[in-house]
């Protein structure tokens, strides 16, 4: 097999194809450029929501209206969260790393269909300017919250029409990506890569590939019935032609909830590359993480009632909600101890990525734990819409999701850029990160349980100490991610050369040229053993 | 498993039915949100579900039923056509299919257009005074409806798109995977009618 630079060697980033300039860009099918599109537009996005998000701190540095009026407040953190689940989390990993490693790690060409895959490309882009725009055209930012819950989204005058076609365009962008990946590792897999010695971030990526299609149409459908109620007077929602607001809020979280678990997944197929690698050690309980994977995917789609303990259901209803709850934090627990029972006894090489894969796990306990606190019926009932359920999300969604995406960004740079970036710097902007999120959510575990409300704009005096903790903390974060994205992006092209593989990883993108060429492989591999055999360990097949 | 394949070259034809086959199933959860929610009203509601049907035309239903059936037959026959070589046979097929879809919209559009006339509609005057259940039948019979008309009009685009092809021989006994795909979706359309019909004309 000769996979190294050779004679012709040319990369995706200097091959010109039949158009040229940003064109070669804008039109092309090649996964790794569709990939690098969603990445930028990812970038901008996050950083539009990112301020947002600090205009929200600022306004709760002391208690009243300091910035800001309480309906702009409403307008921003509802678009903070539809940007922010909607626009980045939800398409996030999937969109990015798994339409440029994709195909790579399992040894193929491209997607199965590189036209669609465009295709997803520009609703994505649609649906991104669109939630934007609902921010200017009309009358005013819409206020309901990222959530939409009837009957004020459909009774709020503001613009929530364009926020929820936004909403559904990147849901359908979501579910052609999935669509996609689901072919492309079923048809395209190399020879000789059998289920089990695929990689684990491609097997990450089919079990959130199966929720995105799965799920997703049900947000779709719900979100046609708000707007049909918003303008053609159909009531589904509406109590008052003996519609039911409370069967808005199963059909959404029927969505809402797995679509969780489409933002943590590929979080954790990203943090299951890179343990092996920087340990230099097969990762441990392979078919335990693919199993649990699948099973996170499968019983995380029951589990959508535990939004809703407070809203009126049975007990019964709530007892299994919650017990299902309970459930699916075992395969989760399952995955933590895989991860670190791959770094005992290996030979850990302490480079950023696995650092920030340490903080991963590190923050996605917390988050973790904390969501059993809101999945038990009990506690649920003091916790529901307080500050407790933002910083538990926050940090299983940013802890979790965001700095995996951060390790994942670090682990892969130097493959889709060939350069490397300063390894100081990236340390350095690391230690800003996680201290400036600690200090930013912690605070709020702790004044949500005190009783602050989710999602008010001012608050009592008793919580002026933990709002400004909080608000520190978010302008030390916001100086992490400057710092961090400033160092990916001056060395993008003044970096050091990178090496085909600078960590000295095993699964195929290691194999091949940094950056990688047009068509990834002169010559196809054929896959003989399992995934994750480093040079000091005996082959066992 | 390993066909040679690049950014630009034609996948596999299993590729491409595994791909449309999981399309559909999305299609079918975007009608089982609705699905649902008729459950629930109908359950709760089962009397007024009752009479509200009553005011459906069930002739121009089955009618409807009947077409579309039809339609799912030639649109099939039309594979076959293809299968065989004969190209002008297939394009007739298409063509007819086009045709019977073409009957089952002016058909809806009288339908639809007769309850406008007596002023059923979602909003108006006559729907506010009938009973929540009856609201809430006609706000489903509409969305299902037109959400399945909808689809109807994409699937006649994709037919047009094949039936153009078929003729400039871009669709051809080799390679055929673009009709088969059209006439899956083309089976859809019908087979999500199928289940309105009941739902909707035969429930009194």
């Amino acid at each position: 097999m000769n996979n190294q630079p050779g004679d012709g060697y040319i990369s995706y980033l200097d091959y010109q194809g039949k158009h040229r300039g940003i064109l070669s860009w804008l039109l092309s099918t090649d996964h790794k450029r569709i990939g690098l599109m969603y990445l930028y537009a990812v970038i901008i996005f996050f950083f539009v929501a990112a301020f947002l998000g600090l205009a929200m701190r600022i306004e709760k540095m002391a208690p009243g209206p300091d910035i800001m009026d309480a309906q702009t407040y409403n307008g921003i953190f509802t678009i903070h969260g539809v940007i922010m689940v909607f626009i980045i989390v939800i398409p996030g990993i999937s969109a990015i790393f798994g339409n440029f490693f994709l195909p790579i790690m399992i040894g193929a060409r491209d997607v199965a269909f590189p036209k669609l895959n465009l295709f997803s490309w520009y609703l994505y882009i649609t649906g991104a300017v669109l939630g934007v725009l609902s921010q200017f055209a009309g009358d005013g930012p819409p206020d309901t919250g990222w959530t939409f819950y009837v009957p004020y989204s459909a009774e709020s005058a503001t613009n929530v029409i364009y926020a929820l076609t936004a909403a559904f365009i990147l849901g359908f962008s979501s579910i052609l990506t999935g669509l996609n990946f689901i072919v492309t590792i079923h048809r395209m897999r190399a020879p000789g890569m059998t289920w089990f010695r695929m990689p684990l971030f491609p097997w990450s990526l089919y079990a959130t590939a199966w929720i995105q299609v799965l799920a997703t149409p049900i947000v779709g459908i719900t979100l046609l019935m708000v707007i049909a109620e918003r303008t053609l007077n159909i009531g589904f929602f509406d109590p008052a032609l003996g519609g039911d607001p409370l069967l808005f809020q199963h059909l959404f979280w029927i969505y809402s909830h797995p679509a969780v678990y489409i933002m943590i997944l590929p979080a954790m197929g990203i943090v299951t590359e890179i343990f092996p690698t920087f340990s230099q050690k097969p990762v441990f309980g392979y078919g335990a993480i693919v199993i649990s994977s699948i099973a996170i995917a499968a019983v995380g789609y029951f589990v959508w009632g535990h939004h809703m303990f407070t809203s009126g259901m049975s007990y019964w209803s709530r007892w299994f909600f919650s017990f299902l709850t309970f459930i699916v934090a075992i395969p989760s627990a399952i995955k933590v101890f895989n991860w670190v029972s791959t770094m005992y006894g290996g030979a850990i090489d302490l480079k950023p990525p696995l650092l920030y894969a340490i903080s991963f796990i590190f923050l996605f306990m917390i988050g973790g734990f904390t969501g059993l606190a809101l999945g038990s019926l009990a506690t649920n009932v003091h916790l529901h819409d307080t500050d407790f359920v933002v910083a538990h999300f926050h940090y299983i969604i940013f802890g979790g999701m965001g700095f995996a995406f951060f390790a994942g960004i670090h682990y892969w740079y130097p493959k889709i850029y060939g350069r490397m970036y300063s390894n100081r710097i990236a340390n350095i902007a690391w230690g800003i990160l996680f201290a400036g999120f600690n200090l930013l959510y912690f605070p709020l575990f702790i004044i949500g349980i005190q009783g602050m409300p989710r999602r008010y704009f001012d608050y009592l005096p008793q919580f002026t100490t933990g709002q400004v903790i909080s608000s520190i903390g978010a302008f030390i974060l916001i100086s992490g991610l400057i710092l961090m994205t400033a160092n990916l992006i001056y060395h993008r092209k003044r970096g050091a050369i990178a090496p085909a593989n600078p960590w000295k990883g095993v699964t195929l993108e290691w194999l091949i040229p940094s950056p990688p060429p047009h068509e990834n492989f002169v010559e196809i591999p054929e896959i003989k053993h399992k995934p994750y055999l480093f040079a000091k360990t005996e082959p066992k097949e | 498993m390993s066909t040679v394949h690049s950014h630009s070259e034609p996948q596999d034809h299993a590729a491409d039915k595994l791909g449309m086959w999981l399309f559909l199933f999305t299609e079918l959860f975007l009608f089982g949100g609705l699905f649902l929610v008729y459950a629930v009203f109908r359950s709760q509601h089962s009397v007024s579900f009752h009479n509200a049907a009553d005011e459906l035309n069930a002739f121009t239903g089955t009618l409807n039923t009947v077409v579309l059936l039809v339609s799912s037959m030639t649109v099939a026959m039309s594979i076959t056509a293809v299968r065989y070589g004969e190209r002008r046979k297939a394009m007739l097929l298409i063509g007819v299919t086009l045709i019977l879809a073409l009957v089952f919209m002016i058909n809806k559009y009288f339908e639809w257009s007769h309850k406008f006339h007596y002023d059923l509609y979602p909003g108006s005057e006559v729907m506010m005074n009938m009973e929540h259940g009856e609201i809430l039948f006609f706000g489903l019979y509409y969305m299902m409806t037109g959400l399945h008309a909808l689809h109807v009009l994409v699937g006649m685009v994709l037919l047009t798109i094949t039936l153009v092809k078929v003729q400039r021989k871009r669709i051809t006994v080799e390679r055929y995977h673009l009709l088969e795909n059209s006439a899956l979706y083309w089976h859809l359309v019908d087979l999500i009618w199928i289940f309105l019909f009941p739902l909707l004309y035969l429930v009194t």
